[in-house]
Parts: C-alpha cells; structure tokens; sequence
C-alpha cells in the first residue's frame, strides 16, 4: 500500500496549476506540502481523494485506502459529538470511537451538540473522524486551522501515532507539526503555465 | 446505509429540521382553498383530488434544496464522496429520508384534509393509494433536481424550474387515479402508469444524482 504520484497535472477552473509533480510515499512515511496561497495545494488533495478528475498523470493509491479532510469537517450542529463521530465510524464500517474521543481530548464533550463547541473544539472533533475512518491514507488540508498549541500537539502525535502503524499521511499546512520525520515539499516550482488551457470548467455538461 | 438514514431522520425531526415544514405547507394549501372558492361542496368534491394532489407537490417541492445544500455547505458531501458507500446509494437513502420526513407525513395528512374538501367517501382510499405511490417519484426525481443545482448559492428558483417539469405526468396520472377513485370509476390504468414512473425514477434516478453531484463536487 503506497501512494504514488506519477507526473501530474491538474486543474482548476479549466485553469492548470501544477505539471510535472511526482512523489511515493511508503507505509509510514508523511510529506508536508507548502506553497503560497492559490499555488494548487488543495486542488491536489481533492485530485488526489478522487474529488475532480486529474489532467494528465496517475494517482495510485488502491481502492477505499484515502481519509479526506478538508477545511470544514461535516459535522452537524444539532447532533452531539458521539452522535456526529458515530455516524462517521459507521459509514466507514468501524464501531469503536473511545480511541478517537481520546486521542483528540474530547471525552468530556460527548454529549454536546456540535453546534454549541468552539472553533478549535468543532476541528479536532472532525480531526477524530479520520481516527474512526481506518484508512491508513490521511489526506489533509491545513488540519490545524483554529487550533491552539495543545491541540496542535494533541494532532501531531495522532499523526506520529498513524505513522507508526504504517500509515501514510499528506499535509498542506502552513505552520511547523513538530513532525520531524515528514519530509516538505515546496509545490512552487511546479506551478503550471498560465497560458496553457486543458478545456474549461463547464466541459463536462456540453 | 442504516447510519445515513437514521442521522437523516434525526436531523429530520430535531430542530431546523424539515419535518414540519412541508407538512404545514400542505395544511395551509388545502385549509385556504375552501375559503377562496367559496363553500359550494360540489364544486369542493369534485376539486378535492387535485387541489390535494397539487397540495402535496408543491408542499414536497420545497423542502428539496435541504436533500443536499445543508450537506454541501457543512462538507459532509465531500467526505460522503470520499467514503465507502457509492454516492448512488448515499443519494438514494437521502431519497429515502426525504420521503419519510416529507411524503410520508403528507400521505398520512391527507384523509384528514380530503374531510375539509368534501371528499366523496370513495375517494379516501384512492386518494391515500395514489398518494403513496406517487410521492416516492417526487422525493428521487426532487434528489435529482438537488443534486444538479447544489453548488448554486441559493439555486432555489432553478430547481424549482427544473423538477416541476419532471413532476408533471406523476401528477396528472395522481391527480387522475384519485379523481377516478372520488367518483367511483375504475382507477386502474392511470394508477399503474403513476406506479410505473415511480418505479422507473427509483431505478434511474440514483445514478443520474450521482452523476450530477460528481461533477458538481469537482
């Protein structure tokens, strides 16, 4: 189980942004990806979860084997949090969710609805449902957006923790995880053309 | 599927969820008509079948840009997509929440309104039958509808547009199977065309939806 990235490009809006990336991650490796915003890092992880199709390129990561998370995290305010983590465990075929309500810190918020939680708490409540997921990809999208320093630590040693059960994890991210065994890579030098068009958003109704 | 539909259903029923609204809709409809066209119960009786039928579309119609827009707007979509389950049952158990939370609680409104129409006694189990049977369409043709216009902010208007079109034969074949049941006549050629497109729409319905929320999520 590897996710390997052959020669891609993809687009947005009909727009090339990124040519020519290539990356393979083993089982518990992780690759942080930076870049300046607009640079292409989100249209790759939603190319890469199999959200929008990819111009040119392969993505090989076997079937069901990605979690996605992106910046808002699908909970629903009128449900408690078991209730929105239970739900989540359950489509992905899990029935345990202590292990996530523990590792993201969130047992005494059980029985609060979604709705009521802080910025900081709604997130590492949708971090915790990669946790329930059982996917060893981790597919992520500036995951610490809104936490503080704790919760931060909190993600990262879930992401240390996934590693070493040969997980894989891919991060867009524009602070320091404190994970130092994740290699970065810079999408910078990879942005596409401007110029180059690959046909336009409403292609796929005509 | 069980998780989707139970977490539907309780969404359903707590507050802000759509449960009262399509309900109270139809009350309002079929409770003003008999004030705006005066209290002569023949002509009640014999419009009882459509103003019911018309009623409970209309009603149906708009609760559907809640099938998806919540979804979307929180990115439960997006994870949905990513999950295990195919979108084409995600999308027909949403049908299905839909039609318990909306079609359903219409269909069982229904006899009690059809009182306040002067609906011949013949008429309320032909009513309630053509009802069932013709909601369903309404609830997966309405997913369709939803699921094409979901990245449109406030893309009610065009959904509208869009699905009462598609909504017509169901409603002349319902309309028609309950006007025939009011008046004692034989119900039986415009109720198995009503159940044939139900039945066609829940079979092809599901893969059209999902076709269209791919691209929508793209």
């Amino acid at each position: 189980m590897n996710l390997t990235i052959t020669d891609l490009t993809i687009a947005r809006g009909g727009m090339p942004v990124l040519a020519g990336l290539s990356f393979n991650l083993m089982p518990g490796q992780a690759l942080i990806l930076r870049g300046p915003n607009g640079s292409g890092k989100t249209t790759l992880l939603r190319t890469i979860a199999g959200l929008q199709p990819c111009v040119a390129g392969t993505i090989d990561a076997g079937e069901d084997q990605i979690a996605y998370a992106a910046h808002s995290d699908g909970l629903k305010a009128m449900l408690s949090v078991t209730e929105n983590l239970r739900f989540w465990a359950e489509v992905f075929g899990q029935d345990n969710i202590e292990p996530a309500l523990t590792a993201f810190d969130l047992t005494g918020l059980q029985d609060r609805l979604a709705g009521t939680l802080s910025a900081g708490q709604k997130r590492r409540l949708g971090l915790a449902r990669l946790l329930v997921t059982g996917r060893p990809i981790w597919v992520l999208d500036e995951p610490t957006v809104s936490l503080d320093a704790a919760s931060v630590a909190l993600f990262a040693n879930a992401v240390r923790t996934h590693l070493g059960q040969g997980g894989i994890a891919l991060i867009a991210t524009h602070i320091d995880l404190g994970i130092s065994e994740a290699t970065v890579l810079d999408v910078g030098p990879f942005a596409a053309k401007p110029n180059a068009r690959f046909g336009t958003s409403d292609e796929a109704f005509l | 599927m069980k998780a989707l539909l139970i977490r539907d259903l309780r969404l359903g029923v707590r507050a802000g969820g759509g449960l009262g609204l399509g309900l109270a809709f139809f009350l309002i409809v079929v409770v003003l008509v008999p004030f705006a066209v005066g209290s002569n119960t023949d002509l009640l009786s014999r419009i009882a079948p459509g103003v019911l039928w018309i009623g409970a579309l209309l009603a149906c119609l708009l609760s559907l840009d809640r099938i998806l827009a919540l979804d979307f707007e929180d990115g439960t979509l997006d994870l949905l997509a990513t999950a295990p389950l195919p979108l084409e049952a995600a999308l027909s158990v949403k049908a299905l929440a839909h039609w318990i939370t909306t079609g359903l609680p219409l269909v069982l409104a229904a006899p009690v309104l059809g009182v306040l129409m002067n609906l011949p006694p013949q008429g309320f189990l032909w009513l309630v039958v053509s009802l069932f049977l013709g909601t369903p369409a309404l609830s997966v043709i309405g997913t369709f509808g939803a699921a094409l216009t979901v990245g449109i902010k406030r893309g009610g208007l065009l959904l509208s547009l869009l699905v009462l079109p598609l909504y017509v034969p169901t409603l002349i074949f319902g309309a028609e199977a309950a006007r025939r049941g009011a008046i004692g006549a034989d119900v039986g050629t415009p109720m198995l065309l009503m159940a044939a497109i139900t039945a066609g729409a829940i079979a092809l319905m599901p893969f059209a939806s999902a076709a269209a929320l791919r691209i929508n999520l793209r």
